[in-house]
C-alpha cells in the first residue's frame, strides 16, 4: 500500500548482532501490532501469551533477549507481577522492561516507574512509541 | 486496466471507510507497516481482530443472558474487544465498548443489552467492508497481459513472493495457485 517508514537513527542491527525483543501480550491482535512495529525496525521479536511463558523462555541457557516489552493486564500474571520477577532475578534484572497499556492511569505508570519499568508506552502503540525504544535497549 | 480499476476501488473502499469514522488514524498507521517484507500484514491483522471480535461476541451474548449477569466477566471480556478494536484503528467499534462499560459499571443489564447490540452492529457493519477489502481476484496466470477472469475467492493469504509491477500496480505471485494478489 504505503511504501515503509521507520525510524532512520536507529534499528535492529545486523542479522549477526540483531537486538532480540520478546513481547508479552494476551492479545493476539495486539502482539501481531507489536511485532510488526518491532519487526519494522528490524528486532527480532519473540512473542508470548503470558507472564508465565516469558518466564520459560528466559530460564533458558541463552535467551539473548534486549529488552521485554509486556502488556499490563494479563490474566493470572500481570505485566507488573512480570517486572517485579524480571527485576528481582539477578540473572535477568538488567533486561529493559517496558510495560504497555490501554489504561492511562498515573498511579499504576508511577507504580511501574518505581519498580524500575524503563518506559510505559499507552495503547494503542504506533512507530514513534518504537522510535522512542531504541535508545534503551541493552 | 482492469487492475488499476480494482486498485482504485479498494482505495476508494478504505478512503470511505476513514471519511465515515469507521477506521482512524490507527489503521493508517497500521497500512504503513505493509511493505514488500510482510505484504500480508493488513490481511493477516483484519483476520486475528475478526476472529477474536467473534469469539467475544459470542461470549458477551452467553454471559448477558444468564438471570444473574457476572458484570466482572462481561466487563472483562468489553475491555478486551476495546483493546483490539483500539489497536486496530475500528474507531467505531471502540466507541461502542466504551459505551458498554459504562452501563457495566452501573450493573444495568437492559442498558448491557442494548450496548452489545450496538457493539454487534458496528462490527458487522465493519466486518462487510473488511471481507470485501479482503477479496482477492484470481487471476489467470497464463492470460495474456494479466486479464483478471473476474472470479472473486477471498482468504488470507501469508506468504506472497516475488512481487512484480505492472502498470504502477504491485502484484504478487502466490506461490500454490500460481494466482496474483494486488495490494
Amino acid at each position: 500500500m504505503s511504501s515503509p517508514r521507520g525510524p532512520k537513527a536507529c534499528g535492529g542491527g545486523a542479522a549477526d548482532r540483531q537486538i532480540h525483543v520478546l513481547a508479552v501480550d494476551d492479545s493476539s491482535v495486539d502482539r501481531a501490532v507489536i511485532a510488526r512495529l518491532l519487526r519494522s525496525s528490524k528486532y527480532r521479536v519473540t512473542t508470548v501469551d503470558s507472564g508465565k511463558k516469558a518466564l520459560e523462555l528466559l530460564g533458558l541457557q541463552e535467551p539473548n533477549v534486549n529488552m521485554i516489552i509486556t502488556d499490563y493486564w494479563m490474566p493470572e500474571m500481570t505485566g507488573f507481577e512480570l517486572l517485579k520477577i524480571v527485576k528481582e532475578s539477578s540473572a535477568l534484572r538488567e533486561i529493559p522492561v517496558v510495560i504497555m497499556s490501554s489504561e492511562n492511569v498515573p498511579n499504576r505508570i508511577n507504580r511501574c516507574l518505581e519498580e524500575g519499568a524503563e518506559d510505559f508506552l499507552l495503547k494503542p502503540v504506533r512507530p514513534s512509541d518504537v522510535a522512542r525504544l531504541c535508545n534503551r535497549m541493552r | 486496466m482492469a487492475l488499476m480499476a480494482l486498485r482504485e476501488q479498494l482505495d476508494g473502499l478504505v478512503n470511505s471507510m476513514f471519511l465515515e469514522g469507521l477506521l482512524d488514524d490507527q489503521f493508517e498507521q497500521l497500512q504503513m507497516l505493509q511493505d514488500e517484507s510482510s505484504p500480508g500484514f493488513i490481511a493477516e491483522l483484519i483476520t486475528l481482530f475478526c476472529g477474536d471480535s467473534e469469539r467475544i461476541l459470542a461470549e458477551l451474548t452467553k454471559l448477558l443472558d444468564q438471570a444473574v449477569v457476572d458484570y466482572q466477566k462481561v466487563d472483562a471480556f468489553v475491555h478486551q474487544l476495546k483493546g483490539s478494536s483500539s489497536s486496530v484503528g475500528a474507531q467505531h467499534v471502540k466507541l461502542a465498548c466504551v459505551q458498554f462499560r459504562q452501563f457495566c459499571e452501573e450493573h444495568n443489564k437492559e442498558g448491557c443489552l442494548g450496548a452489545l447490540n450496538v457493539v454487534k452492529h458496528e462490527y458487522y457493519l465493519l466486518r462487510g467492508k473488511f471481507d470485501t477489502m479482503l477479496q482477492l481476484v484470481d487471476v489467470n496466470p497464463h492470460t495474456e497481459e494479466g486479464q483478471p477472469e473476474g472470479q472473486v475467492a477471498s482468504h488470507v493469504v501469508q506468504h506472497l513472493q516475488d512481487p512484480y509491477q505492472q502498470n504502477g500496480v504491485k502484484l504478487y505471485r502466490m506461490p500454490e495457485t500460481g494466482g496474483i494478489w494486488i495490494l
